[in-house]
């Protein structure tokens, strides 16, 4: 089972509870087609992708990205508990959706990244350290399932 | 993978601003590294790694000082850089996969001190632009 400290746990809460899900959530989908442009590949129905202002312009990548990490915060939620609460979601993108978990590690790199676009010099390099361990705890957990 | 002239001008037009502050955020793009990827330490059991050391702060220079000189000859990144990959390869034999994870905290320095400036282009720009720099860097590695 993942050790959390007092510590890390304290900044994983207080940081979630400071950033707006849908724009952070937007901003690193929207990232990932864009540095990453492979991973188009999953979205084929999603319109318009043709430019990064297209792609960050773009309802359903908006859309989706909220959805991705409203799911995310299941985890900031469930700390002690991370890969029960994505067992399921770990089946689904191996069996219906056939994501390469890379992705998922691709993702999490992302959303580091745009923390610290977002919190600027609160983003410490220990705060980084805390969300590395957590992008990768549930990189691992939606892995976990896979067959 | 090599930059279109467009990429080239966002590495170019952001390094500018980074280059004011090339120490402090080589020095934090290290400290990011060694945080976040303890592994990465190994390569430094002979420096004092604690924040604000002075070892730190020049490496970080050193580290930044060279991605500035790729930058300044963005159109032949391997020859500005022909020596560090001779050295890389021969002498310190840092494994490919920690050049990811430098280029990665770097990311993180960049968009933590200038957020304005680090749009999904310029994003995209030096993502592949430090990926360039890592190939370059391990191309003469076997």
């Amino acid at each position: 089972m993942v050790q959390w400290s007092a510590e890390e746990k304290q900044l994983i809460t207080s940081i979630w509870g400071r950033i707006n899900v849908e724009e952070v959530g937007g901003d690193a989908l929207a990232r990932l087609l864009i540095v990453y442009p492979w991973t188009q590949r999953f979205f084929s129905n999603f319109g318009n992708l043709s430019s990064p202002t297209a792609i960050i312009n773009n309802p359903k990548v908006r859309a989706h990205g909220k959805k991705v990490l409203t799911s995310f915060g299941d985890a900031v939620k469930n700390l002690d508990n991370v890969k029960g609460t994505f067992a399921k979601l770990s089946e689904l993108h191996c069996d219906k959706l056939h994501v390469d978990p890379e992705n998922f590690r691709l993702l999490g790199d992302i959303l580091n990244i745009v923390l610290a676009a977002n919190l600027g010099k609160e983003f410490t390099p220990s705060c980084q350290a805390t969300w590395q361990k957590l992008v990768g705890v549930v990189a691992h957990a939606l892995a976990r399932k896979y067959h | 993978m090599t930059l279109t002239q467009a990429e080239k001008a966002a590495v170019v037009a952001i390094w500018g601003k980074v280059a004011s502050q090339a120490d402090a955020i080589g020095a934090e793009s290290l400290e990011r590294l060694f945080s976040s990827f303890p592994q990465t330490k190994t390569y430094f059991p002979h420096f004092d790694l604690s924040h604000g050391s002075v070892q730190l702060r020049g490496h970080g220079s050193k580290v930044l000082g060279a991605i500035g000189e790729a930058v300044k000859n963005i159109d032949d990144i391997g020859g500005a850089l022909a020596k560090l990959s001779e050295l890389h390869a021969y002498i310190l034999r840092v494994d490919p996969v920690n050049f990811k994870l430098l280029s990665h905290c770097i990311l993180c320095s960049v968009a933590a001190h200038y957020p304005n400036d680090f749009t999904p282009e310029v994003h995209a720009a030096w993502d592949k632009f430090l990926s360039q720099v890592s190939s370059v860097l391990t191309e003469k590695y076997r």
